[in-house]
Parts: structure tokens; C-alpha cells; sequence
């Protein structure tokens, strides 16, 4: 058989398929991608579901506590005999610790980004990275443990008058454990900067720090913004460090000596207790929750819409 | 001037190496303290015990045990609608208005506190769907927890297999399922396989959606099927560092270097199958 031949005969038998038998095809291929649409879409029930779920309980909290009392009051006791639902207490625990993880992990991931991205040789890049790594997989458990059984009994020694639990250890490690995202989504930002604008910079004689300084990171400023509005973010959920080593003292202060707790630390503590579906305590970490949602929630968002204007300006 | 600029850069690269150093250094301390701590703790014994009021006969059977089962589960449930739902996103609805909004909302959902996933889990898992405090109830929330990761991961590997391997299995008529199914993921199977271990080493580690939905803290039995009441290992390390007592806090630091060096293993796993990966598309 000549080869012209039988390239003209194989598609024919391939395509002459009964039409019945494309037809089954087509529609096996139309049930996939519907089954494919509604697992991406899952994501979307993820998010409605934690909203309903939220919404619901705190509907329900509102209506035995004023709003106002909720979100203005000073006083968060609602294991009392005599409850208040103030939540302000919380709230500044939390901001208290989130502050002092910010204080440490900004400028030293910083630093460390700039390191990576401006100085380092690809060798020492490719240590440092998979550490930093590990650094951001250790599981918040341990961190606590770090901060309750060493870093406030270091810290004890060095700063008269902080207690056992504390805002200060658990914010120092909390800032340590955020450092990498800091680090790395900075260092991405300023990767994404084009070399022309270096180059330039250098001929113009100016040294390395000079050009990552005034050059890089103005050019990356939006990403790095984002990097730490999602390191924010972090902070303000991150839960189990101040669970174990903040205290449970809902306290309206900025003294980082004193036991405090967060609104993370505050949900810990009642689910530990075996608490009835339906109570106004049940409730209460519902309220806590969308709280806690929202805010952070409003944080990713700025911080997505950041990274998307950055990326807009190199594109 | 010159030398002075010149000198002010070295300070600085001196400067930011030293902080980089000290992050590091920082995580070399923390696997000290725990080893000083726990080392001596470990033993045979104390793998294979249940939990006890007396610290030295304490063990983390039934919370290893619970771990492994929870994390198995978890996998099941979250590794194809994962996978399915980045095959979606990355090979059929990417220009649908549809696809955009669920791609912003995954970015959006991965950053949520994982303690919200906990309430989620609470009010619907165990309270809604009347699952109780159950096995099923606890990986259905750590499922939701990491699919945002394995879908963003998946995405990355199905992104990294060439175009033209797609456009061969096209130009030999087969259908874009058959396409995906029989070229495409096979190629990207490490490369998800990798986003996949990543992932579960995330939520082996996770304490506070656990415990919001209320495993529990002492459990005396290894869990026996998806129904079974289970505690983890960081809950039981939570558990042994919230007392007074510093034997219990010895235990609490053996627990840690257990779940750690579960940990590495994982991540060894994903890092040896990340670079077969890496080599066989070079």
C-alpha cells in the first residue's frame, strides 16, 4: 500500500465514529467540565459558608447585646456572674501583640529581602531560602512553646516587672515566625523590578545600598506595602502563640509587662471548656469570629489589590 | 566621598546580613531549647502510651495515631476536588468572569485565620451536619482548610507543563479531557504531588481549628474509625504546655521534636520530588 493511501484511509475510519458514539463523547466531556466548574466552585461555598455560619450565630448575639455595648464597651467579661460584652479589650490585646511582631518582623525582613535580592550570590540564596522556609512551616504550637519556656523567662532577666504571660515574648516570636512572608514576598517584589532601572542607577556612580535604598525599593514599593499588609494580617489571626504565652486577661492596656488576651486566645479559651450550642457564651466567639473575619479579610483584600497595581506598573 | 559611601555600604550589607543571621539563628535556638528540653524524654515507652495523669507514663500513641488518621483523611477529601478544581481554573474557564471571581476569592480564602475555618468547622461540620466531634468532622475542616494551597500549587504545576505537549494530543484528535488526562497530568504529577505533602505538612501542625471545633484534649484510646472522637499531637503538646507541672512540659517538648522531625520528613519528601521534577523538564 502506498503511503498516500493510508494516511487518507486511517482518519476517515477514525472520524466516521456512529453518530451516537460523538455524541456520547461530547457529552461525557460536557459532565466533566461541569464536574470540574462545581469543585472550583467550592471555594466560592467556602466563603459563603463561613460568612452564613459567622452571620448567623453574631445575628443572634446582637439581639441580647447592643451593638454599641459589643463593639465601644471597655469591659469583656462574659464568664462573669454579672457579664459585659465590651470588646475593646480584645481587640487592643490583639493590636498590642500584632504591633510588637510588626515592630520586629518589618524592618528585619526588610533587611533580610533586600540582602537576598540585592547582595546575595545565587549559592548563598539557595541555603538561605529553603531555611527560611522551614522557619515558616514550624507550627505556632512550638512557637508558643518558644515564647512561654524561653524567650519571656530570657526576657524576664533583661526587663524588670513582666509577668509570666505577657504581650512581649509572644510578640517577639510571633514576629519571628512572620518574618519569612515578610522577607519573601518582598524579596519577589523587588526581583520584579526591571535591571535597567540598577543599571542606571550604577553608572550614575552610586553604590548598592544607594540603589536598593532610593532606587529598588520606591520601584517596589506597593508590593512590599502589600507583603506587609498581608503580614498584618497574619499576625492579627495568629492564634496559638498567644493562646499559650499571652495570658487570659482581657485587659484595655498598652503595657506589653502584663497578661492580656487576644480575640484568637479568647475563642481558644471557651472551646477548651465543653460550652452548650445555643448560649450566649456559645455565641459570644462567633461575634469574636466575624470580627476577626472581617478584619483581616479587609486586609488581604487591600493588600491583593496592592499587588495587583504593582504588577500593572512593570507589566 | 567616595570612601564614605563606599564605607556606609559595607555597613549596610554588614547590617543586613547580621539580621538575616540572627533569623536564622533564631530557628537554630528553638530546635535547641526543644532538644535540651525533650531528648531525654523520648523513648520507645513514650511513643507507644496513652496519656496519664502521671507525666512519666505519659505517651502520644493515641495522639500520633490521631494525627496520621486525620491527615490521611484529610487528603482524601481535599487532594481531587483540589486537584479538579485547579484543572478547571487552569485549562477550561480562564477567561469567564466565573473563573476570575473564584480565583480572587481562593487568593482571599488562603489568607483567612485558621481559626475561622475552626467556627466553620463547628457550625457546620459538627453541629449542621451533626457529624459531632468526629474524625470526619475534623479532617472536613482542615479539607477546607488547605484546598486554597493544593489549588494555588496545582495551578503552578499544570501552568509549568509546556504548551506543546497539549497542542500534540490535540493534533492527533483527541478531546481536551483525554488531553488533560492522559498527557497533561502525568506530567504534572510530581510537581503536584510536592504542592500537595506541602500542604498537609501545614495543616499536620495546625492546633486552633481542632480545637475550636472541639477535639479533645484527653483521649485515651487510639481513634478506631471516622466517627471516633481523636485528639492530635499539637493538641496534646498544647495540652501538656498549658500545666504547671515541669514534667509535663518535658513531655510537651518530646512531643514537639516528634511532630518535627514528622515534619521534615514530609518536607524531604516533597523537596526529592520537587528536584526529579525540576531535572526531568530541564
Amino acid at each position: 500500500m502506498s503511503p498516500s493511501t493510508s494516511l487518507r484511509a486511517s482518519p476517515s475510519t477514525r472520524l466516521r465514529a456512529s453518530p451516537s458514539a460523538r455524541l456520547r463523547a461530547r457529552r461525557f466531556e460536557f459532565l466533566i467540565e461541569w464536574a470540574l466548574f462545581l469543585c472550583a466552585l467550592l471555594s466560592i461555598g467556602t466563603t459563603a459558608g463561613i460568612l452564613v455560619v459567622l452571620a448567623v450565630e453574631t445575628f443572634a448575639f446582637l439581639r441580647e447585646v447592643p451593638i454599641t455595648d459589643f463593639l465601644f464597651g471597655t469591659e469583656w467579661t462574659p464568664l462573669f456572674a454579672t457579664p459585659r460584652f465590651g470588646v475593646l479589650p480584645l481587640v487592643m490585646g490583639t493590636v498590642l501583640v500584632s504591633a510588637i511582631a510588626m515592630v520586629v518582623a518589618l524592618p528585619a525582613g526588610l533587611l533580610s529581602a533586600i540582602y537576598l535580592s540585592e547582595y546575595a550570590n545565587p549559592r548563598v540564596r539557595r541555603v538561605i531560602k529553603p531555611v527560611l522556609e522551614i522557619l515558616a512551616g514550624v507550627p505556632t504550637v512550638v512557637y508558643g512553646y518558644f515564647a512561654l519556656l524561653f524567650v519571656t523567662p530570657v526576657l524576664q532577666r533583661v526587663v524588670p516587672g513582666l509577668a509570666g504571660f505577657n504581650a512581649l515574648g509572644p510578640g517577639i516570636v510571633m514576629g519571628i515566625m512572620i518574618l519569612p512572608l515578610v522577607s519573601s514576598l518582598s524579596e519577589d517584589a523587588m526581583q520584579g523590578v526591571p535591571r535597567g532601572l540598577r543599571e542606571g542607577s550604577f553608572a550614575l556612580g552610586a553604590t548598592r545600598m544607594q540603589t536598593s535604598l532610593r532606587v529598588v525599593l520606591p520601584a517596589a514599593f506597593s508590593g512590599i506595602t502589600a507583603a506587609f499588609i498581608l503580614a498584618a494580617s497574619r499576625a492579627i489571626g495568629e492564634t496559638m502563640i498567644v493562646a499559650i504565652a499571652a495570658g487570659q486577661q482581657p485587659r484595655l492596656t498598652w503595657n506589653p509587662l502584663v497578661p492580656i488576651e487576644t480575640m484568637t486566645a479568647y475563642i481558644v479559651q471557651v472551646s477548651l471548656g465543653d460550652t452548650p450550642q445555643g448560649t450566649l457564651e456559645y455565641r459570644t466567639i462567633f461575634a469574636v469570629g466575624m470580627l476577626l473575619f472581617l478584619g483581616t479579610f479587609g486586609l488581604n483584600l487591600v493588600s491583593a489589590w496592592l499587588r495587583g497595581r504593582y504588577r500593572e506598573e512593570y507589566a | 566621598m567616595t570612601a564614605w559611601r563606599r564605607a556606609l555600604d559595607v555597613v549596610f550589607r554588614v547590617l543586613a546580613l547580621v539580621v538575616l543571621f540572627l533569623a536564622l539563628a533564631s530557628l537554630a535556638v528553638l530546635i535547641y531549647d526543644v532538644w535540651r528540653d525533650g531528648a531525654g524524654r523520648l523513648s520507645w515507652q513514650f511513643l507507644t502510651s496513652f496519656p496519664s495523669r502521671r507525666p512519666e507514663e505519659a505517651g502520644i500513641w493515641h495522639a500520633l495515631t490521631g494525627s496520621v488518621f486525620v491527615i490521611l483523611v484529610t487528603a482524601a477529601l481535599a487532594a481531587p476536588i483540589g486537584v479538579a478544581a485547579a484543572i478547571y481554573l487552569e485549562e477550561y474557564g480562564t477567561r469567564s468572569v466565573a473563573a476570575r471571581l473564584i480565583e480572587i476569592n481562593i487568593t482571599n480564602l488562603a489568607a483567612v485565620p485558621s481559626i475561622i475555618y475552626g467556627l466553620l468547622g463547628l457550625g457546620l461540620f459538627v453541629r449542621a451536619l451533626a457529624m459531632g466531634r468526629s474524625v470526619l468532622a475534623g479532617a472536613s475542616t482542615l479539607a477546607l482548610l488547605v484546598l486554597p494551597v493544593i489549588i494555588l500549587s496545582t495551578r503552578e504545576a499544570l501552568r509549568a507543563v509546556p504548551s506543546s505537549i497539549r497542542e500534540g494530543s490535540y493534533a492527533l484528535g483527541a478531546t481536551k479531557w483525554q488531553t488533560i488526562w492522559y498527557q497533561v497530568l502525568p506530567v504534572a504529577l510530581p510537581g503536584i504531588l510536592t504542592g500537595m505533602i506541602l500542604a498537609l505538612s501545614r495543616a499536620i501542625g495546625e492546633t486552633a481549628p481542632l480545637i475550636t471545633i472541639g477535639a479533645l484534649t484527653f483521649v485515651a484510646f487510639a481513634p478506631d474509625g471516622l466517627w471516633s472522637p481523636f485528639t492530635v499531637l499539637p493538641i496534646q503538646i498544647f495540652n501538656w504546655v498549658s500545666r504547671p507541672q515541669v514534667e509535663f512540659r518535658t513531655n510537651a517538648a518530646a512531643g514537639i521534636l516528634v511532630l518535627l522531625v514528622l515534619l521534615l520528613t514530609m518536607n524531604a519528601a516533597a523537596i526529592w520530588l520537587r528536584d526529579r521534577y525540576q531535572k526531568k523538564l530541564a
